[in-house]
């Protein structure tokens, strides 16, 4: 089973609480997602780090259930 | 597992770039992988493609070897650079080929 959208924010909100999640359903299939997340949790990490963050939020399903997300990430303005 | 993990170790310094990734260089089996070869195509840099889809240890194993959940993933001289998305917003940035020139490794002539 793919993973829902309002799951992946869910998740992600779940894990790092000021984030701000914007996810783009990239091919309309509900399965295939890009998200942008901005939280000042990442302020002063590098990339891999950020990008870790996000990963260890959504949990054991990433790259399972959930297998094609994009995923930038920033620090608010 | 300290098997694999010696056996991944092997991999990741086998060559200067080395792209964990689904499918060849030449077939792309995942949108992700191609999208990481097209970069280090586009760079010009000579690269070793491990296609874990026909290494079930080596699928599992760089997942942890790296602590990155998700497949490509691109090394260079040993080290963990990050996966496809973090590879385009380095090229974007030009940092990917900062690294790269960093490494001493150059494009193809």
């Amino acid at each position: 089973m793919p993973m829902a959208g309002a799951e992946i924010i869910a998740r992600i909100k779940a894990g790092i609480p000021d984030a701000e999640v914007t996810l783009t359903d990239l091919a309309g299939d509900d399965n295939h997602w890009a998200a942008h997340v901005v939280s000042a949790q990442f302020a002063g990490k590098p990339r891999v780090a950020q990008h870790k963050l996000v990963y260890a939020a959504i949990g054991e399903d990433m790259g399972g259930a959930l297998h094609a997300l994009q995923l930038t990430t920033a620090v608010p303005n | 597992m300290s098997d694999t993990n010696a056996r991944i170790a092997d991999i990741v310094n086998s060559s200067d770039i080395v792209l964990f990734m689904k499918g060849t260089p030449l077939f792309p089996q995942c949108g992700f992988s191609s999208r990481a070869v097209a970069i280090l195509d586009h760079l010009g840099v000579p690269f070793e493609g491990v296609d874990v889809l026909q290494d079930m240890e080596v699928r599992q194993g760089i997942k942890a070897y790296s602590d990155w959940p998700t497949i490509p993933q691109l090394y260079v001289k040993g080290e963990f650079v990050g996966g496809s998305d973090i590879m385009m917003e380095m090229y974007e940035a030009g940092e990917l080929q900062q690294l790269i020139a960093d490494a001493g490794i150059t494009p193809r002539a």
